[in-house]
This record gives C-alpha cells, sequence and structure tokens, in this order.
C-alpha cells in the first residue's frame, strides 16, 4: 500500500509502501548500482558518504535527464540519503535530499522515501492563478498517481 | 512546453469543458449521454466539447457497442504539474518497479 503525502513541511513529498521483504534485500536494491539501475535510473551510484554520482534518464523538455547526486548519508539497512539536483541553473532545477529510511514491519519493511527541498510555485506560477485552479487540484491529486512512470519531466 | 500548457489552459478554460473534465476525473468511464445529463447543454455541444478535450490530449474514447465511453487522460495535464506533483507520479512508479525487482531478487 501507498501513502502519499506532503506532511510536515510545503517542501517535502513523502512515498511510503510495506514491501514483503526484509530490510536487507530491499538496502541492496536502493545501494547496488546495477539494482538501482533495474527499477530507478542507470547510474554510478556506490554507497560511499561524498561519493558524486549521476542518475541519467531520457532528456525529455525541460530537464536533460541528468540528476546530479552526492551521497550524503550511509547507514546499513536503516537509512540512506543523497542529493538529487537538477538543472545547472538553481533558480529553475531541482536542489533536493532524498531520504530513504527502512523499518522492519510485521512481515517486511516499511520503505519510507522523503524527497525533501521543493520550492513551491518554482515552475509554473500559472497553478492555482487562473480558472479556478484550486478547485481541481484535489482530484490532481489524486490522478498524479496514475501518471505515466516514464520520467518526472514527461 | 509553453504551447502545450497554453492549448491545455485555452482548453480547460471554457467552464462547461472544465466542468466535463472534472467529472470524467471523477469517474471511471462516462458515455456523452450520462455526460449530457446535468451538463446544461445539448449532446452536440457535448460532443464537440470532448472533440476539443481528446486533441489536447486530455480524454481519450473507446467505442462499446453503440456508445463511445469516454475517460480522463489524467497524464495530460503533466505540462500543468509543478515538480512534486510529477516527482510523486514518478516515485510511485518507481516504487512499483523496485517491487517488481524484489519479487526477481534472491533473498
Amino acid at each position: 500500500m501507498t501513502d502519499i503525502a506532503a506532511e510536515a513541511a510545503l517542501d517535502t513529498l513523502v512515498v511510503e509502501r510495506d514491501l514483503p521483504h526484509p530490510p536487507e534485500k530491499i538496502w541492496r536494491a536502493l545501494t547496488n548500482s546495477a539494482l538501482i539501475a533495474d527499477w530507478l535510473m542507470p547510474n554510478d551510484f556506490a554507497p560511499e558518504p561524498g561519493r558524486k554520482f549521476a542518475f541519467r534518464a531520457q532528456p525529455m523538455p525541460q530537464w536533460d535527464g541528468v540528476v546530479d547526486g552526492e551521497v550524503l548519508e550511509v547507514e546499513p539497512p536503516v537509512r540512506l540519503a543523497y542529493r538529487w539536483d537538477t538543472g545547472a541553473d538553481p533558480a529553475s532545477g531541482l536542489r533536493t535530499i532524498v531520504t530513504f529510511t527502512l523499518t522492519p514491519v510485521a512481515g517486511g519493511t516499511r520503505v519510507r522515501m522523503e524527497q525533501a527541498g521543493f520550492r513551491p510555485g518554482q515552475e509554473f506560477n500559472l497553478k492555482g492563478a487562473r480558472f479556478g485552479w484550486e478547485r481541481m487540484l484535489g482530484d490532481l491529486e489524486r490522478v498524479a498517481g496514475t501518471l505515466a512512470d516514464g520520467g518526472p519531466g514527461q | 512546453m509553453h504551447a502545450a500548457s497554453d492549448l491545455l489552459f485555452r482548453t480547460l478554460g471554457d467552464p462547461t469543458r472544465r466542468a466535463l473534465f472534472e467529472r470524467l476525473a471523477r469517474a471511471e468511464t462516462l458515455t456523452v449521454h450520462a455526460l449530457t445529463e446535468r451538463s446544461g447543454v445539448s449532446q452536440p455541444a457535448v460532443s464537440k466539447h470532448l472533440g476539443v478535450l481528446r486533441r489536447a490530449g486530455l480524454v481519450e474514447a473507446r467505442p462499446a457497442g453503440r456508445e463511445t465511453h469516454y475517460r480522463a487522460r489524467p497524464q495530460g495535464l503533466a505540462p500543468l504539474l509543478g515538480w512534486m506533483e510529477r516527482y510523486a507520479a514518478f516515485w510511485e512508479g518507481r516504487f512499483d518497479a523496485l517491487e517488481d525487482l524484489l519479487k526477481r531478487m534472491d533473498q
């Protein structure tokens, strides 16, 4: 099951899911470069604090397909944090920190992904400003979860 | 990208079209008949609006017998979504892929 919440701070996205696998196995999927490529994006990641790396996806409009990362925290099999930056220009690109936290639960592991550092209104100031979009936002939030998963730049 | 959002704003700037899209976004699928009820406009007008929504990529149509079933295409809104909304959808998809990988992995 999944719970998306923008809790605590408006600048933080939280996605949480309980998975029927032990933390050690999930930790491997989160930290092994080849396994990360399987579920997230091609990369040159290594779980070493201070390590600079990149995720590379298909370029899209407004995004060159590159996420610049730097490993911040490695605490197996509990906590992994890295920088997630896009775009050379901080005014239009992202400067976020992604943190995975693994917590044992009955029958498996709760995987919590927090992406912090979003700046509201950074991209499209149009949203909410015209045509009574506020009314639609509840629906948008719901349907956003069904968007194609090809990449965030779609 | 800007052309895409301009088209979306033009398309959803019409209150009747916006109402049709909102009803479809809340339902699974609806026919032109069902959409005409409570819309306050004629069936040909509803059909015309649905055509505009379709060309903007906001609605898809599937013929089923004599009727055509319409459904909202939420991904058509992507050009209007901010980073957080896009990333919410992105991570959902990646979590699905992670689950799939874990099933294929040895312990």
